[in-house]
């Protein structure tokens, strides 16, 4: 039987999503299924627009997208310092050659592993499928995501 | 039939094997990847998932102080 990891990606920060991906991504190399569901301030992790945009359905939730900041503004949980942590982080570990997010995410993806957003936090913040990475295979609710989950590991970050 | 050379000697975890993993979905059948990888993690795993995957692990060889030669087949 495949051996298989979920993983909640409920924080939209820059290190837990380092987190997110270093699993995902080492997980799918050593034979593992791996499924990632994206949901509340996670969803700013995977939209297609990596910097601030004002996208979503509605005025309060284009100014919440825009406040989030896409991929390319993901805060940092601790000492972020308005945003220039993250930056500093990267250089760093570019510097150690360890991989960076970008690289981590890419990683993920040539190694096939699945990514679903939640439809319900989908909804709070106005966004739909395409406002995604193209990666992003489908919308799901608990219930499915329990099936696909079942029987393997799961992380909540 | 053609060997890939693969060194992930200066990778950290996780891209020492997520850098094999992708150079293995690569490989053609009968062909060999030649993995330079350190002892520690890297050595204790790659032979070990790519067992597991189905992949031939044909030979292990200490080429300089921390440095292995992981010889892997499809």
């Amino acid at each position: 039987m495949t051996k298989k990891l979920s993983i909640i990606a409920m924080s939209g920060d820059f290190d837990k999503a380092i987190a997110i991906f270093t699993l995902a991504s080492g997980a799918a190399a050593v034979g593992y299924e791996v499924n990632l569901f994206f949901t509340f301030w996670g969803l700013d992790i995977i939209k297609e627009k990596t910097g601030r945009a004002f996208i979503g359905k509605g005025f309060m939730a284009r100014f919440f997208n825009f406040l989030l900041g896409g991929r390319k503004n993901l805060p940092l949980s601790r000492l972020n310092f308005a945003g220039a942590s993250p930056h500093l982080m990267t250089a760093m570990m570019k510097s150690r050659n360890v991989a960076t997010l970008p690289e981590l995410l890419q990683a993920s993806i040539d190694l096939k592993v699945n990514f679903y957003a939640c439809e319900m936090a989908m909804v709070v913040l106005g966004l739909k499928k395409e406002d995604f990475i193209p990666e992003v295979k489908d919308v799901l609710g608990v219930a499915t995501f329990l099936e696909l989950s079942n029987d393997g590991q799961t992380l909540f970050i | 039939m053609s060997t890939i050379k693969l060194d992930v000697t200066k990778e950290h975890c996780p891209m020492t094997f997520v850098k094999t993993k992708i150079a293995l979905e690569k490989l053609a059948a009968g062909d060999t990847l030649e993995v330079l990888l350190t002892k520690g993690e890297p050595l204790d795993n790659v032979p070990k998932s790519a067992t597991e995957q189905g992949y031939n692990v044909l030979s292990t060889l200490h080429v300089s102080g921390d440095i292995y030669q992981v010889s892997i087949s499809k």
